[in-house]
């Protein structure tokens, strides 16, 4: 009986200390290759063991599209996640649910607010809402174009140099093109893939045609402007008038071996793609900025942290002293080297880790440097309909089943519909 | 008392059927009837609205032709092919074993891993249906980037998966077909083809309508592959109803009218189950 009595203060006590302590769970996405769980694991350890009194559970949660699902039915069913790592434009569908609340409105003492400021501008723009603050960026990416060394030495271009520009593109990958006796072509000139991610590369072409294609409250679209129209023109043009890309749409997933078989000499993808290019192309390759129309440009991508609104002001304080340890400039540059991903402040490209590994590979830092033209991800309320609305017109002119200007501006007309109640 | 009895009896099972069948069908139904609620605009009844909606959705009637055209291609040669798989290998060959299983690979193995496979296979100057019609000094073609092709590469691969599996419940039919009928015919002297058409496809017809039947529903249910190879594009030439169901409800959020679809979904089904159920079962004769 004593025992037992003992036993029952001793599993009191337990709990007492463990309600002293705050635990924290976030869920997490990860899209790219690579054992990132142990990553993340070894990161959470070594927060906890710097700081006892918080406990922080990390929960996998498959690709974006899960982590969203699996947080807000979490969130629906009183389960407690206090914080997460999701897709940077799901802001206004989380927004909607009324789920998640500004970091303005917890990092509130001078060095917070500082904190907040550390970031490349480009990276934040997903994040920020009416002014204020509530992704910061993480996992994050832009596209870059690759060029096969090898290649532009075979055509007769100089190697060390990749097309600065939309018409040098085009000059270029006609010479790229390669084709065997009987007239088939062994490889393209420049591939842009679009399925999966059309969206996103047409952002780019996009913006380097000097358009966004939404304004920054997330409720206009701009798929019509004669520019936009242009851009898909001419994308539509390096398969249809210029064969210098397949007809039709290019698959995002089998892309890179395409590029890494030598099938196209040049080849438009995400920075996540870099180490796998690295590890497996046997030629030399090039990493370069998306070349330019009227300016430079591209799109940024990724994941960012949220804190949700169900949380009590203790759980906020330590999501944010957890949010601050990890995106530390020292731990931003681990992650970076580990993925693949950007870092993503100016101050972690001064640490003498990432210093280093940026002067071995010099092509880690190609997408820092496209930063200044960089773009936020397409992002908008009713976010899945208005990008599948994009995505559709795009395939739709690249197949070649209808003019450009037409399916875009029937995408915007059904846009406009679907954002008008958020004006 | 004895009442009681029974029910404790039927209890498990009839728990379960209403708890995962028959309640998220009526919940399905109720929620259709209602609009998408978000924090800022609270559900509210709108009647038949999103039916109507339903009606003007040019993406919906789309995804509905092309599961038309899936299934239409898929479930015939599936049959067939099963069929003759299964009358092949139930005749003495050699290794007959080998071949039986390397039939029926395909329906082990998960439809995702499949569909990897498969991309590889349709991916433009890489993969091995290229070098393959390369061979022959045809030009490189984009199959699943053409709206006109990528239908076709999913019906292929699909049959692929499928027959295998239809054929082990034909090969199981056939064992247990008796093997005086065989040779009744063979005294009379009927042909092959004859014996075929007059014995044994008519008592293979209980395996044929389980067979139509299940390939009816895959050809409803099985959009894994999507996820992989083409995500219903391009432009929506390869998006089936269940997988647009899936964008609706879980890229869009769209809960009401993704509840809207599974319903056309559940009354689809339903209507083929009983057309099958009551037409064919009278050409039908169990024994």
């Amino acid at each position: 009986m004593k025992r037992l009595i003992g036993l029952v203060f001793a599993a009191l006590l337990a709990a007492s200390v463990t309600a002293n302590a705050v635990e924290l769970t976030f869920y997490y996405p990860i899209a790219v290759g690579g054992p990132l769980t142990k990553v993340i694991d070894n990161l959470v350890a070594g927060f906890e063991k710097e700081n006892p009194g918080i406990k922080i559970n990390a929960v996998y949660a498959g690709n974006y599209d899960d982590a969203r699902i699996k947080a807000l039915a979490a969130l629906k069913a009183g389960q407690p996640a206090q914080m997460s790592v999701l897709f940077s434009i799901d802001i206004y569908e989380l927004l909607e649910q009324d789920a998640i609340v500004p970091f303005d409105d917890i990092a509130t003492a001078p060095a917070d607010k500082a904190w907040l400021k550390a970031f490349y501008p480009a990276l934040m723009a997903n994040g920020t809402h009416k002014g204020k603050v509530y992704g910061i960026p993480f996992q994050r990416s832009t596209i870059v174009m690759y060029w096969n060394k090898d290649a532009f030495k075979e055509a007769g271009l100089d190697p060390e140099k990749a097309p600065a520009s939309w018409n040098e593109m085009t000059q270029m990958a006609a010479k790229l093109v390669k084709k065997d006796a009987s007239g088939n072509v062994q490889r393209w000139g420049v591939m842009v893939p679009s399925t999966g991610y059309a969206y996103w590369m047409f952002q780019a072409l996009a913006r380097e045609n000097g358009q966004d294609l939404m304004n920054k409250d997330g409720n206009i679209t701009n798929y019509a402007h004669p520019d936009v129209i242009a851009a898909l023109q001419y994308w539509r043009d390096l398969g249809a008038t210029h064969k210098v890309m397949p007809e039709g749409t290019v698959e995002w997933g089998t892309l890179r071996q395409a590029f890494t078989e030598g099938k196209t000499a040049i080849m438009w993808h995400t920075t996540g793609n870099l180490t796998a290019v690295k590890d497996s192309a046997k030629f030399p390759f090039g990493v370069a900025m998306l070349p330019a129309s009227k300016q430079r440009g591209s799109p940024t991508g990724g994941g960012n942290w949220y804190i949700f609104k169900k949380t009590t002001p203790e759980e906020r304080k330590a999501a944010l002293a957890f949010i601050q340890w990890i995106t530390a400039p020292e731990r931003t540059a681990e992650w970076s080297i580990a993925t693949g991903y950007v870092a993503t402040r100016p101050d972690a490209y001064e640490t003498p880790k990432l210093k280093e590994y940026v002067q071995g590979f010099p092509a880690a830092a190609v997408a820092r440097d496209q930063f200044k033209f960089a773009t936020a991800e397409l992002s908008t309320f009713q976010s899945g309909r208005v990008r599948k609305l994009l995505d559709d017109a795009i395939q739709a002119a690249l197949t070649g089943a209808k003019p450009p200007a037409e399916a875009l501006k029937a995408a915007q007309q059904e846009a406009e519909r679907l954002l008008k109640p958020y004006r | 008392m004895r009442h009681v009895y029974g029910w404790l009896l039927l209890a498990p099972a009839a728990m379960l059927l209403v708890g995962f069948t028959h309640y998220p069908a009526a919940a399905t139904l109720f929620d259709s009837l209602f609009s998408t609620g978000t924090v800022a605009r609270p559900s509210r009844f709108v009647g038949l609205a999103n039916y109507a909606a339903l009606g003007e959705d040019p993406i919906f009637w789309q995804v509905l032709a092309n599961n038309f055209w899936f299934a239409l291609g898929t479930i015939p040669t599936s049959i067939a092919l099963a069929l003759l798989m299964a009358i092949w290998v139930n005749e003495q060959l050699p290794a007959r074993a080998l071949v039986r299983m390397s039939y029926f690979t395909p329906t082990v193995l998960p439809m995702i891993a499949v569909a990897n496979l498969w991309l590889y296979f349709y991916t433009p100057q890489i993969g091995l249906l290229d070098k393959l019609t390369g061979l022959v000094g045809a030009p490189s073609h984009n199959w699943l980037g053409d709206p006109h092709t990528v239908m076709g590469c999913l019906v292929a691969m699909t049959v692929w998966k499928e027959a295998g599996f239809f054929m082990i419940f034909y090969l199981a039919a056939l064992q247990s077909l008796p093997p005086e009928l065989e040779e009744a015919a063979k005294l009379e002297g009927a042909s092959r083809w004859t014996f075929f058409r007059r014995v044994t496809f008519p008592l293979l017809m209980p395996t044929t309508l389980f067979v139509l039947v299940n390939a009816t529903i895959n050809s409803f249910k099985l959009v894994d592959h999507l996820f992989i190879l083409t995500k219903g594009g391009p432009d929506n030439a390869s998006n089936l109803l269940l997988y647009y169901i899936y964008q609706v409800a879980f890229s869009f959020f769209d809960t009401a009218y993704a509840a809207t679809l599974t319903v056309v979904l559940l009354a689809l089904l339903a209507g083929f189950a009983v057309v099958q159920f009551q037409l064919i079962e009278r050409r039908v004769h169990y024994r």
